[in-house]
């Protein structure tokens, strides 16, 4: 039954990793193109929340391209930094990375967007730089907003199958997440190990809304 | 203390265009801008604060050229030294009172404790001791405004703009404020400039009554101390 464990740790692992890229990375996004208007910020807030309506296989396929030995960005990293992405856990961070990341930038523009800009001139007008404000005033009051859309983004991640398959593969103990080890584990027949998978995963999950809904109850 | 407004402006509402083209001077210590709603009152504070940007114009304040179109100056609000009290207060939900009267004077993007003593003497001064702990929902509309006045004042600004500042008070306390609002001018030395659409205020404050009226300067007036009422009698419409 150890060895069950080792694809939750890894999920684990990659799904933490891939919640913290897309969460700076997202709200960051959402500030740029809520804040500032600019030819093309359409189109790109478009690409942004394309993730979340893509078939993940067909994103896994692009992330291939992309990064895969003979892509683009992936023979670039090999023969300059010789990093090498498929087959990797850090290749299943991206493939993870790149199906959460809608969920927070979304959660993070509405959220932020949602915040009194007589609040964000009262801070401006009283001395504050554009980061004091962010930080001081437009964070903290979207914060709710951009937590719920983190722990959804992380379950997101913890759950991804296709892209992750398609970009880093099963490798037992490397890339095998939870999700790929179950449905493995039921295509051989070996129904105790997916029911403990399963039984485990679920336990996680409400564990983090327990969690989750826990600290978005308690007041400023 | 002198202010030295001129300034044109396009504002696109929906299908509307509203042109705002003001131009006033005065170097009085309490300034009325007084007129109907939408009359552009408030987008010339904001214009004064460094919120919005004319179109063309230039906002000098004693000596100081805020804005100059001609010229491309165009000092950001942080560094106008201007004091702000919105119509809604603005007060910052998510802190304290003591953090909101405290929030121009730390400088970091941390919360950090700058001054907490100075912080103190300023609550006091204001009466607001005992609520230092408090949050602004747990206040009173007169509360508020205190405090809203002691996070303008701590940074000790050039001029003080209120925004419409006692149209959210019951008219027992609007008289009360109207007094303290004089006293708070007169120990502070500050030049005060209050947007109001209530004859009753333009009659306890000004020195100077500008007149707004779509989006132009109708009228200015000097206010002198004798016989207030007369003067400004056939301005407000008054019996």
């Amino acid at each position: 039954m150890t060895d069950a464990l080792v694809p939750l740790f890894l999920t684990l692992k990659i799904a933490v990793t891939a919640t913290m890229i897309v969460l700076f990375a997202g709200v960051a996004c959402a500030y740029v193109l809520g804040r500032y208007s600019f030819w093309g910020s359409q189109i790109i807030d478009a690409i942004c929340t394309l993730p979340m309506v893509m078939p993940p296989t067909v994103l896994g396929y692009y992330l291939l391209v992309a990064f895969g030995r003979r892509g683009w960005l992936g023979s670039w990293l090999e023969d300059s930094l010789g990093i090498q992405l498929i087959f990797t856990w850090q290749g299943a961070v991206i493939a993870s990375a790149s199906v959460a990341f809608p969920l927070v930038y979304r959660a993070a523009r509405a959220s932020l967007g949602g915040v009194d800009h007589h609040l964000e001139n009262a801070a401006r007008v009283l001395g504050a730089g554009e980061a004091k404000v962010f930080f001081r005033v437009s964070l903290p009051l979207a914060w709710r907003g951009v937590f719920a859309g983190t722990m959804l983004a992380f379950a997101r991640a913890m759950g991804e199958f296709g892209a992750t398959l398609m970009i880093a593969g099963s490798i037992p103990g490397k890339t095998q997440t939870i999700s790929i080890a179950i449905y493995e584990a039921v295509q051989a027949g070996q129904d105790s190990t997916a029911n403990f998978l399963v039984l485990l995963t679920s336990l996680v999950c409400v564990c983090i809304l327990a969690a989750s809904g826990k600290l978005l109850q308690r007041q400023f | 203390m002198k202010l030295d407004v001129q300034m044109r402006m396009s504002l696109k509402a929906e299908d509307r265009l509203f042109q705002l083209d003001v131009a006033f001077q005065s170097a009085k210590n309490l300034i009325v801008i007084f007129g109907p709603s939408g009359a552009g009152k408030s987008v010339t504070f904001q214009a004064i604060a460094g919120l919005i940007e004319p179109d063309q114009g230039r906002i000098v304040l004693d000596g100081r050229v805020l804005f100059d179109s001609a010229s491309g100056v165009n000092l950001a609000a942080r560094e106008r030294n201007v004091g702000y009290v919105f119509q809604d207060y603005a007060l910052f939900p998510h802190l304290t009172v003591a953090r909101n009267v405290a929030f121009p004077m730390q400088h970091c993007i941390w919360n950090g404790d700058a001054g907490a003593a100075a912080v103190q003497e300023f609550l006091r001064k204001f009466d607001l001791a005992d609520l230092g702990a408090s949050y602004p929902r747990q206040l009173s509309g007169g509360q508020r405004q205190r405090v809203a006045l002691a996070r303008a004042l701590i940074r000790k600004p050039d001029i003080l703009l209120l925004d419409e500042p006692l149209a959210a008070l019951d008219p027992v306390l609007r008289g009360k404020t109207r007094g303290e609002l004089l006293k708070l001018q007169q120990s502070f030395a500050v030049p005060m400039v209050v947007i109001t659409h209530d004859p009753a205020d333009v009659e306890a404050f000004a020195e100077d009554l500008i007149v707004f009226d779509m989006g132009k300067v109708a009228r200015q007036i000097s206010v002198d101390a004798t016989n207030r009422s007369a003067q400004l009698r056939d301005v407000l419409g008054l019996d």
